[in-house]
Formats: structure tokens, C-alpha cells, sequence
């Protein structure tokens, strides 16, 4: 701790060191900082330590980063941390989807640009998003730019004028006040439609590598329709949720802060592990309930799928709709008999194939009427 | 209010009121005093966010005043609203009165006066102010809302169209809490103190549990605390919270059990777990449960 006169510089010093960690100190958090660290005892190093967690920290997440730059700042152990059980995890940060946007086919290119002139937009709306040449890619984006998707509706709980239902007495007083108080035309309200929140589940695994990026730029888009009732969620050795990544209005900055945030991009899966991660953590609190959710993957699971299965079936019950999407699903010969699929499928609404462009319209298609 | 001179001082006014506070939410619940800022609660469910409003009305001897927050919520439910019915006979009456001669003007005022005014929670919070302000599962209510709430906690003023502002003499004391089903927007938390609410420890949990129910053995206490954090490191749907532990202590006690062995742990197990799944799971393995 600071032991000259003036603990400013010391504690204006430390909320430095905590945006440097990446914690969101803006300069009306930092004010707060100080009003509170000038009505505790700042000698107390317990008070010290809850002064800044309260008025520094706005997530859970940001809680092991506080602890961490306290300790090295002041030279205290923070006073709380040895009874911490459910311990945030950190937020990794590893490139990896930044490098992977191009495709891995970039050293043949030269002879792609030609193949991209032919290449109509039809044909390209049907290819196989996993087979596509770069330049083909660079057209994709373009094209998923130009989707419009529309969130599937639900009945709120507000009132709306209308011409049939509840009787709203607020409008019909209004207008008798308007006629000197002569009653006339009765005025109705109904529940109004609001948007119904849409979950979109996206494996990373390695064997989804070909569609990974482009069903992120799908989500992307999905996002930017409507940002406030969509989330999106990467699964492989673990759950990440992109969707504040996802926001950003520009796709390449959007693909890119998404590639950070994904730490497991292109390793192994564990499906049932991760659906249920996302269950306990987000899914039954509130995200998944009365949601339409899709899930994209091939259904690759190592060893037992009693777990997905189970998952699955606990996401059916919370969820208004479960749709599979499985790059697989719409090539020939196309049976769902991989061991994961297999368990998980007696619990989804719908099978769908999402391998193209085409597909996935009428994938949001589906959405829409969900 | 002015009695509470640091965060113990009011650790101990809220231990009289059966709430049994850490440093941590000590210090949040005073720096929320001191520093009239709303206090923005997140944690677990059932580690104490609803009940710290609920004590901190009761050790400072104010009134409480809470709104639950929904799917939907709007100003009408939240704020005020106009007492249409009411208006209507007014109307009626005055109209009888002046033999149909009714001068629109002073009609209408007449009927946009406090009389007729529907005080809901945050009205009534500014009018009754000194009062603590339970904004409970904010995560629940649109995002909307948040913005709607942003001036009042900013100014502790509502405005209403007909009739004027209503501006709180002293800010109420604003406790808000989250469950975390959805991201609070960050312009609502900046202006709030944040706190993250954990399960108590061992110890903090045992007193909890002998300060709410009376009469309750130490022991029974202590193997009921255990049993419940061997509970919330299994991997279960809903681990249970405190709520659920004093739930499940009381329903021993109701059984006149003095000891939580595996065949009353047996009968009362509805009480702590609330999923058929979670309870298959712990039935299986009591025996490590109350090792």
C-alpha cells in the first residue's frame, strides 16, 4: 500500500493497472472508486479490498481479474478468496478463428479466381459451404449479407389498441373527454406480438471446421437483425458465448473479436458436457425458456451419448422449439445414425440440413414460423 | 440511518434483524447508504439477495417497497397509473351536477389530480422515501425497462404528463437484484455498486440456520450445512441455496428429528432438491452425502 501522505496517485495508479486487466474502469467508475474509499478505512486492507470490488467490478467474470491486480498492487492477499468455490472462468483469449476466415485453400488461388467468374450466384447458393474456393467465400459473405431474417413472435404481456379485445379505458375516456364527456365509440386494447428469442448453438469441433465460419457469419447476420433477442453460443471442449462479439456492426470485426473469444476452435467435442454447461448456466434461467433454439452440428460424440441425450431432452422441455442443424443432413445417402444425432434426435422438432446458403434461408425460414 | 457509522455497525443491526451479513455484503449494503447509489445485487439464486432488502428495511426501521420485475413489465405496472374507472364516474357525477353544461377544461383537471392516481412501486418508493427500493430479478424485465429505470435512479424524479414531477425529499435506498438469465445493460450497472453474492461458508451457514429457526440443535445445524455444501459441489440442476437449506433444517425439525441420519435425510429430501433427476442422483449416493 501507499504510505505517503496523499493516497490519490496510489489509487488512481491502481484502477490503471485494473484496465490494463481488461476491466471496464471508465472515469465515472473511478469516481465512484474514490467516494468510496473516502467514507471506508482505507487502512482496513478488507475495506480497501470491497471499496474497488464493489465499485470497479460489473461482472462475475471481472471478480478473479480484480482479485489478481489487488493482491499485486497493494501486496495483500484480497480477503476473500480462500472460500471462492464457483470461481468464474477466465476469458481466454487466443486467435484463432482471425486466421481461419480466409479458408485453408489460399495457395491455390490464382487458379480460383477464374472458377469464381463462372460460378453463378445459384449454383453458389446450393454449393457445399465446406467445398467453397476462397473467392467463392469472399461471394458468400456478400450474399449472407443480404439475408433479411425475421424473429419468430410471441403474444406480450402489453397492451396494444386494437379493434377487438379488452376494453381499454384510458383511450375511450379520452375521447369522451374529447365529445364534452358524451360516451361514443368504445376503444379496445390486445396483447401486442413480440419478438421470441432466438438461441443459436454452433459447434466448433474440428469436424465442423469447414462450416464453422460460415455459420458464424450466419449468426452474425441472424444477430444484426434483431440484437437484443438473439444469442449465440460456440460449443466444443467448452461453452463460449459470442454473442456480445457478434453485435458489432461490421462482419470482419464481429468474425474476428468472435475468433478471440472462441479459445477451442477446430479441437474435439464434448456435446452432451457443453449443452449441459450451457443449460445450467444460461439455458434454465431464463435463455432457453419459451426460446426457439438451434443447435448446429454434425452429431459427432465420442463414447456416451447418454448425457446428450439427457440434455437434450431437458432443453426440449424449456425451450419453444429445437431445431438440429446438421451440415450432413441434406447430402445423398444422408442417414442420422452417428451415436450422438441418434440419442439427441427423439428430443429436436425438426432435422435440418444447413451444408449451403439455400439451406440455411430455409433454415431461417423455419425460425420465422417457430 | 445516522447511527450507521461503518459497515460493522450495520453487520450487527442486520444480525438483529436475522440477517447475517459478510464483510462483503456489509460494506455494499453501507457504501449503498452513504453513497446514495442504488446497489446492484448478483449471485446464485438463494445466497441472500432478495432477503439483504428485506433485512436492511428492518434494521433501519424503513418501509419496503418492492417491485418484481417480468417479461413485459412497463411503466403502468411500475410507476403509476390512472384510476379510469373512477375518472369515469367522476365525470358522470360532475356532468349530473352541472346539467350537462360541462366546461371540458376544469373537467379535465378535475380528473388528473392525486385522487385519482394509482401509486405503484416506484411512485409509491419516491413518495414514502426514506424506504428501501427492492428492484427484484431485474434480468427478468426487457431491456427497455432498464433505460426506463435510469432516470429515476439517476434523479429520483418521475415526471407525469398531466400532472407534474414527483421528486423523492430523500433518495429511497435502491437494492436491485439478478439472476444472470440475461446481460444487465452496462449505462444500469455504472451507475450502481456492484456485488457478487456467494454461498455463505461453513460457519456463516450454521448460524444462519440457528438464528432463523429456533429451538434447532447445533448439531442437527452443522450436519444439515454440510449435507448442503456437499450438495452444491455435486453436479446437480438446481443446487440447493439457503433458502433451501433452512427449508430442509425446519422440515427435520417439524419431524422432531434431532440428528440427520439416512433414513430421515430420506423423507426430507423434497425439501432441499427440487428436480426428480437431482433427487434420483443424491438417493443413490446418501451415504456419501451424509458421510
Amino acid at each position: 500500500m501507499t504510505t505517503s501522505a496523499d493516497p490519490l496517485p496510489g489509487l488512481v495508479g491502481f484502477t490503471a493497472a485494473l484496465r490494463e486487466a481488461g476491466l471496464p474502469c471508465d472515469a465515472h467508475r473511478v469516481q465512484a472508486y474514490l467516494a468510496a474509499v473516502e467514507r471506508l478505512d482505507v487502512a482496513d486492507p478488507g475495506q480497501l479490498y470491497w471499496a474497488g470490488r464493489l465499485s470497479l467490478c460489473a461482472d462475475p467474470d471481472d471478480l478473479p481479474r480484480y482479485d489478481q491486480a489487488f493482491a499485486s498492487w497493494f501486496s495483500t492477499e484480497p480477503p476473500v478468496r480462500q472460500h471462492r468455490r464457483s470461481q468464474p472462468p477466465k476469458q481466454p483469449r487466443i486467435a484463432a478463428l482471425a486466421t481461419e476466415q480466409g479458408g485453408g485453400s489460399s495457395d491455390k488461388k490464382s487458379g480460383e479466381q477464374l472458377s469464381v467468374a463462372a460460378s453463378d450466384t445459384e449454383v453458389l447458393r446450393e454449393r457445399d459451404l465446406g467445398e467453397l474456393t476462397t473467392a467463392e467465400r469472399k461471394h458468400l459473405r456478400e450474399l449472407l449479407e443480404t439475408l433479411r431474417p425475421v424473429p419468430p413472435r410471441r403474444s406480450s404481456l402489453r397492451y396494444r389498441p386494437a379493434k377487438r379485445g379488452r376494453l381499454d379505458p384510458s383511450r375511450t375516456l379520452r375521447a369522451m373527454l374529447a365529445r364534452g364527456g358524451e360516451p361514443g365509440k368504445l376503444a379496445y386494447s390486445r396483447h401486442g406480438p413480440r419478438p421470441r428469442r432466438v438461441v443459436l448453438l454452433i459447434d466448433v469441433s474440428g469436424s465442423m471446421k469447414p462450416y464453422a465460419d460460415s455459420l458464424l457469419r450466419f449468426a452474425h447476420v441472424v444477430v444484426r437483425g434483431s440484437p437484443a433477442n438473439v444469442e449465440v453460443f460456440t460449443l466444443g471442449t467448452r461453452l463460449t458465448r459470442v454473442t456480445r462479439q457478434l453485435r458489432q456492426r461490421d462482419p470482419e470485426r464481429a468474425m474476428l473479436s468472435a475468433g478471440e473469444a472462441v479459445p477451442d476452435f477446430a479441437g474435439g467435442t464434448r456435446l452432451g458436457d457443453t449443452l449441459r454447461a450451457f443449460l445450467d448456466r444460461w439455458g434454465q434461467r431464463g435463455l432457453a425458456r419459451r426460446a426457439a433454439v438451434v443447435l448446429f452440428s454434425d452429431g459427432w460424440e465420442r463414447g456416451d451419448t447418454t448425457l446428450l441425450g439427457e440434455q437434450t431432452a431437458r432443453l426440449k422441455r424449456l425451450a419453444h422449439a429445437v431445431f438440429w442443424v446438421n451440415p450432413h443432413a441434406g447430402k445423398d445417402g444422408y442417414a442420422p445414425v452417428q451415436s450422438g444425432i441418434a440419442a439427441a434426435l427423439p428430443h429436436v422438432d425438426r432435422l435440418l440440413a444447413g451444408h449451403s446458403l439455400a439451406t440455411l434461408e430455409r433454415l431461417l425460414g423455419e425460425i420465422r414460423d417457430a | 440511518m445516522n447511527q450507521v457509522s461503518s459497515p460493522e455497525k450495520l453487520a450487527q443491526l442486520l444480525e438483529g434483524s436475522g440477517y447475517l451479513a459478510d464483510p462483503g455484503v456489509a460494506t455494499a449494503a453501507f457504501l449503498a447508504l452513504r453513497m446514495r447509489r442504488p446497489l446492484f445485487c448478483e449471485g446464485e439464486p438463494g445466497t441472500g439477495k432478495t432477503s439483504l432488502a428485506v433485512a436492511l428495511a428492518e434494521a433501519l426501521g424503513m418501509p419496503l417497497i418492492r417491485l418484481q420485475c417480468h417479461e413485459g413489465i412497463d411503466a403502468a405496472q411500475a410507476l403509476y397509473e390512472w384510476d379510469f374507472p373512477r375518472q369515469l364516474l367522476h365525470l358522470r357525477a360532475l356532468e349530473a351536477a352541472e346539467g350537462g353544461r360541462l366546461d371540458v377544461d376544469t373537467a379535465e383537471q378535475s380528473l388528473y389530480t392525486e385522487r385519482f392516481l394509482l401509486a405503484r412501486p416506484l411512485l409509491r418508493a419516491l413518495k414514502a422515501a426514506p424506504c428501501v427500493l427492492l428492484i427484484d430479478e431485474i434480468d427478468r424485465a426487457d431491456d427497455e425497462f432498464e433505460a426506463f429505470l435510469l432516470q429515476l435512479l439517476d434523479e429520483n424524479v418521475v415526471t407525469i404528463p398531466e400532472y407534474g414531477e414527483v421528486r423523492a425529499e430523500v433518495p429511497p435506498l435502491v437494492i436491485l437484484t439478478s439472476n444472470r438469465t440475461r446481460e444487465v445493460h452496462d449505462a444500469l450497472k455504472r451507475r450502481c455498486l456492484y456485488h457478487w453474492l456467494e454461498h455463505p461458508g461453513l460457519e456463516r451457514e450454521v448460524a444462519i440456520l440457528r438464528s432463523r429457526i429456533p429451538g434447532i440443535g447445533e448439531r442437527l445445524a452443522k450436519q444439515v450445512t454440510e449435507a448442503v455444501q456437499r450438495l452444491r459441489a455435486m453436479e446437480l440442476l438446481k443446487p440447493p441455496g439457503v433458502a433451501e437449506a433452512i427449508d430442509w433444517a425446519q422440515a427435520l425439525a417439524a419431524l422432531g428429528r434431532d440428528e440427520l441420519d439416512a433414513e430421515s435425510a430420506a423423507i426430507t429430501l423434497g425439501a432441499v432438491l427440487k428436480y426428480s433427476e437431482d433427487l434420483d442422483r443424491v438417493r443413490a449416493q446418501l451415504d456419501a452425502l451424509l458421510a
